[in-house]
């Protein structure tokens, strides 16, 4: 089992969403966080206070697959996410040990 | 502040006639026909005037809360926004008790020419009858009522220059002592019977402050550079962040603000009048071409019309055409709104960063500058054509202001300014000395860096978990 963890632009959440339950994904979390990448921020003016605004708002996506769907999934996230531009942030993958559902203890892909 | 009172219109004996039953047994007897018409009249001008006077009254509550506190609110940082509101609705509660036992005594009782006596102390003696001082056609309650709304929105007016650093305990007692030493003084002296500044009952220097430009903005504009200045910037000022947290609570404030200012120059006229029909236009006007040039202003300097720049440039017009709105056509309303809007922009924008205080919502730069300004241009555009109650040694109406060939208005308007911005240096430094040594002024480093919301108050404005 695989994490897969993208950030991308927060416009683009819909989209994505979409895409990834087409995509055969079961369940995933989402967080609005902030931050920057190579993509740096822009400047606001408040009664000539001038602020560099660094940490930009993106929306993160969290969601565990199975190995086997690794691919895809990845692939329809780039899809659905992308717009050629700088900012579009990025997708982590990583592995994951173990799976437990709370409500009755199944372990491992059946609790996916 | 003057007494304007149109006579009752025969429209409006008729009405009283008809209404008046007890015409009918007099209809013989012309001279008691004549008294019960004349009473008729009177009553149905006091209804309409006092109807006026008590929303006025309301309206001028309405812009210290929820106008004043949600324009400042949603100014300062979100660990701040509760402390901040606080501070505005306190002076609704506190200054209303003081109001209410010497304050109004001390602002409209006759005493000197620089402050009132005790007369009402405890509002002894007011009640439903009018008193020919002030308003000859509302009862002195609503009077009284009507001026505690000025006496309540003038310190919360200050709070801006604070905020995000002051203990509340020390907030309070600031308050009250400037409320006694500053404002029921200044208040006199402009509006009091006999006041040394009273163009309308032969001060010595006769100014003219419609609705509180010297009165309610210069002291409180003043004042708020005074406190700036003595407590200093708040931690990390201006290196770090302190962008407004919520413009759109701002927004609400300042509309809310634009709509209550009708009862605060409007309302000035003391009555339902022609004269407050012409200060509610003339308040309307430099509000808006004041919005229009601190708007363009910030729009060919920084390439972006913003909304805080608007509804900023609004306050400022709104605070300059205070002192004149009782005295000048609509033309000169659009033109000291418009100076209005290009004066404060410069003063809180260029130079309040150039000279480096920290008056945090920018009270000195909008309410002491555009208070100045205001009181000055109304030396200048003030005219008979537009407020007759002062008369000349003939009877007939004064000229008022340079417009009207008056050139020594302008003299008398700058003593005014003089006076107010004098009384609150010396008053507010002194009040902060007695603050500062006996309870303190700031919260500590650790407190300000926590917010002044958790620490002072146990309380959070947003709670996301709830």
């Amino acid at each position: 089992m695989k994490k897969i963890e993208a950030i991308i632009q927060p416009f683009k959440l819909e989209e994505v969403k979409t895409a990834l339950i087409a995509a055969g994904v079961e369940g995933i979390t989402v967080s609005e966080v902030r931050g920057h990448g190579r993509q740096k921020g822009h400047t606001e003016v408040y009664r000539g206070h001038e602020y560099r605004v660094d940490l930009l708002p993106k929306v993160k996506l969290e969601m565990v697959v199975a190995d086997s769907s690794v691919s895809p999934v990845i692939e329809a996230l780039r899809a659905a996410a992308s717009t050629g531009k700088i900012g579009d942030e990025k997708i982590f993958v990583a592995p994951i040990e173990e799976v437990i559902r709370i409500r009755n203890g199944e372990i491992g892909e059946a609790a996916l | 502040m003057n007494k304007f009172f149109p006579q009752g219109s025969a429209v409006v004996c008729l009405l009283g006639a008809l209404l008046l039953p007890t015409l009918a047994c007099a209809a013989d007897d012309p001279a008691a026909r004549m008294d019960a018409l004349e009473a008729a009249a009177k009553s149905a001008q006091s209804a309409g005037d006092n109807a006026w006077m008590l929303t006025s009254a309301a309206l001028v509550l309405l812009m210290t809360g929820p106008g004043l506190a949600l324009f400042y609110g949603g100014l300062v940082r979100k660990k701040n926004i509760l402390a901040t509101m606080m501070q505005s609705f306190t002076m609704m509660a506190v200054i209303t008790v003081l109001w209410a036992i010497v304050g109004y005594s001390l602002a409209f009782g006759a005493g000197s020419p620089f402050l009132g006596d005790l007369r009402y102390l405890f509002l002894n003696g007011v009640g439903a009858a009018p008193n020919a001082d002030y308003a000859g056609t509302i009862p002195q309650q609503t009077f009284m009522v009507y001026q505690l709304m000025f006496a309540i929105i003038t310190p919360a007016l200050i709070t801006g220059a604070f905020a995000e650093r002051m203990k509340f305990s020390a907030m309070l007692l600031f308050m009250i002592l400037w409320t006694l030493v500053v404002y029921f003084p200044m208040a006199h002296m402009v509006w009091g019977k006999g006041g040394f500044l009273n163009a309308f009952s032969g001060g010595a220097v006769p100014s003219f402050d419609f609705a509180g430009g010297t009165v309610v903005h210069i002291t409180s504009g003043v004042s708020a550079l005074v406190c700036a200045l003595y407590i200093g910037k708040r931690v990390g000022y201006p290196e770090s962040s302190t962008a407004p947290h919520s413009l759109v609570l701002s927004f609400i404030g300042a509309c809310l603000l634009w709509v209550g200012w009708f009862g605060f120059n409007a309302g000035s006229a003391l009555a339902a009048s022609g004269l407050a029909t012409s200060a509610f236009v003339a308040t309307h006007f430099a509000a808006a071409t004041a919005a229009l040039g601190w708007m363009f202003a910030e729009w060919i300097e920084n390439g972006k019309p913003s909304v805080l720049g608007g509804i900023s440039g609004a306050v400022a017009g709104l605070v300059a055409i205070t002192p004149a709105s009782g005295f000048v056509k609509p033309m000169p309303a659009l033109l000291i709104g418009f100076l209005a809007g290009l004066v404060c922009y410069f003063m809180v924008t260029v130079l309040k960063h150039k000279l480096g205080y920290d008056d945090t919502l920018d009270a000195f730069g909008v309410h002491g500058a555009g208070g100045t300004l205001g009181a000055l241009l109304t030396g200048v555009f003030a005219t008979n054509a537009v407020n007759d109650a002062l008369k000349d040694a003939s009877g007939k109406p004064a000229a008022l202001g340079l417009v009207d060939g008056h050139t020594a208005q302008i003299v008398n308007q700058a003593i005014g300014v003089a006076i107010a911005w004098g009384l609150a240096i010396v008053g507010t430094f002194i009040i902060l000395k007695i603050v500062d040594a006996t309870i303190g002024l700031r919260v500590t480093k650790e407190q300000e860096i926590e917010g002044l919301d958790l620490v002072l108050h146990g309380e959070e404005g947003y709670t996301m978990e709830s």
